[in-house]
């Protein structure tokens, strides 16, 4: 019974952690893109920082730093990151870098998105409902770019027939459904192109300026929540805007297309 | 169809090049799982035991209520563990949310009913075969009790492993809790759920593959170990 107890209590026990480490929430999005593999080691060997991810859609991280279970964010929604800042739960909002977001669909494309000359084009031929939409559906960067893009057009989603598919899902998985199904889909470009199960989806529409796609960092505001490492979360954030981070984020390349451009400004 | 053969081919060389990654990742879910089960199983098998011997009013409506909870949701236990884990909840001063032992915590809540309501079935049998035996020598609850345990400690075994299967593949609560966070919380069920997201299917399977082949091995060792099959009674 002692032996068991010992074992217990070890097993219990040596789950802590001991390093210096802080927790990131992340998108989806920014996770499936392989890039953390590369700027993980990197910030482990300048830094001595152990960076955990914790990835989320960004609403649920914009939860997460509000309740103060996370140290910083790595996001992409803009006016919901202003609003958190603004509300006192961020310290501050600091641009990284950025993409842009592409529509997807099968590669016959029934719809002929690929014929429209801007994104309110595109989303308005999306919506005459041709072939079925996968919505993210999850309050996720990516899902608050979409509603944003359907509002441009003046197209209210309530309005939407049965082709629009609210999955809830996180990018990945959201990109599985409309390649199972034959369906469009809007996506950020680092995703897509790490993406193993493309199948029959391609790119039908990129390359407007509402597709842009900007990543920001906030650390977590230590006046609420003392406990944050505020500290760590600005060395880091001073390691992302600079030198190193620009070389690594804009040399990352999978099958010869750059997946991410910096723009972090002193 | 050729993702499966992908799979099995994956999983092949993961285990057969004890791929480092994997190690760790299976190490954590043997960690998790197993410390969970001991704890579940010192509550559950004594309470088990305890509703076998004991008649009291509402043993009908405890039983029910046990059997009910066995289908407890994970993701709603995972919710509410990473609301009273969180640190705007009332144990977050504690800093256990993202952690094995909040996964552990979770894992024990799941299991614990089921692992209670198995024992209980199987006691309750061999306690109307022990009933008049063990009141003719006049022994106090405790001791009725721990013959049961000792004498039934086969069904016991099952019961327990009934809770290890629930929750070596459970994924939606220690997703919520552990945040499947990369050499911290990763296990093979948050593991397989992230290479789907991925679309990398054949990894996700090989997984799948080593998954299914761990619990087969667990079972097997315990059976070994316990005799099962080589003596036939009790």
């Amino acid at each position: 019974m002692k032996t068991l107890t010992a074992a217990l209590v070890w097993l219990v026990c040596s789950s802590a952690v001991s390093a210096d480490s802080l927790r990131l929430a992340v998108t989806t999005s920014f996770e499936n893109s392989g890039l953390a593999d590369v700027l993980l080691p990197a910030i482990k060997r300048e830094l001595d920082l152990n960076v955990e991810l914790l990835v989320v859609g960004t609403g649920q991280a914009l939860r997460l730093g509000q309740a103060g279970d996370v140290d910083a964010l790595l996001v992409h929604a803009p006016s919901a990151e202003a609003a958190f800042v603004a509300s006192g739960h961020g310290a501050s909002r600091r641009e990284i870098m950025y993409n842009d977001f592409i529509v997807l669909g099968p590669k016959n494309d029934p719809g002929q998105i690929s014929q429209s000359h801007s994104a309110s084009q595109a989303f308005v031929a999306l919506a005459k409902g041709s072939a079925p939409f996968v919505s993210r559906g999850d309050d996720s960067g990516t899902h608050k770019a979409e509603r944003a893009l359907w509002e441009n057009s003046d197209l209210e989603i309530e309005e939407f027939g049965p082709w629009y598919l609210e999955t809830g899902s996180g990018m990945g998985a959201a990109l599985n459904t409309a390649s199972a199904m034959g369906a469009y889909v809007l996506s950020d470009r680092a995703s897509w192109l790490n993406f193993g199960n493309q199948d029959d989806l391609e790119i039908v529409f990129q390359g407007d300026a509402a597709l842009f796609n900007q990543y920001s960092f906030i650390a977590v505001d230590p006046t609420r929540h003392d406990h944050v490492k505020f500290k760590l979360a600005n060395n880091l954030e001073d390691w992302l805007v600079g030198e190193s981070a620009r070389e690594l984020v804009d040399s990352y390349e999978l099958n010869g297309a750059r997946l991410f451009t910096h723009n972090a400004k002193f | 169809m050729t993702e499966i053969w992908d799979g099995i081919t994956q999983a092949f060389f993961l285990v057969v090049s004890f791929d480092p990654d994997l190690v760790s990742i299976t190490g954590r879910s043997l960690r998790v799982t197993v410390t969970a089960v001991l704890i579940a199983s010192l509550i559950a098998l004594p309470f088990g035991a305890w509703l076998a011997v004991r008649r009291f009013r509402f043993r009908r409506w405890a039983i029910a209520l046990l059997n009910a909870l066995m289908g407890l949701p994970p993701v709603v236990v995972g919710l509410i563990v990473y609301l009273l884990l969180s640190r705007s909840g009332p144990f977050g001063v504690l800093d256990l949310l993202f952690t094995p032992t909040a996964m552990i915590i979770a894992q024990v809540v799941i299991i614990t009913p089921l692992i209670a309501s198995i024992a209980h079935q199987a006691l309750r049998e061999l306690w109307a075969e022990y009933h008049d035996l063990l009141i003719s020598l006049n022994t106090t609850k405790w001791q009725r009790m721990q013959i049961l345990l000792w004498d039934g400690r086969r069904a016991l075994i099952t019961a327990a492993l009934a809770g290890f299967g629930r929750a070596i593949g459970e994924v939606g609560a220690i997703m919520i809790v552990g945040g499947n966070i990369d050499n911290v919380t990763r296990v093979l069920t948050t593991a397989i759920a992230l290479e789907t997201g991925r679309g990398d299917f054949a990894l996700a399977l090989g997984l799948g593959f080593v998954l299914i082949g761990l619990s087969i091995t667990v079972n097997l060792i315990i059976h070994g170990l316990s005799r099962t099959e080589q003596e036939g009674r009790w």
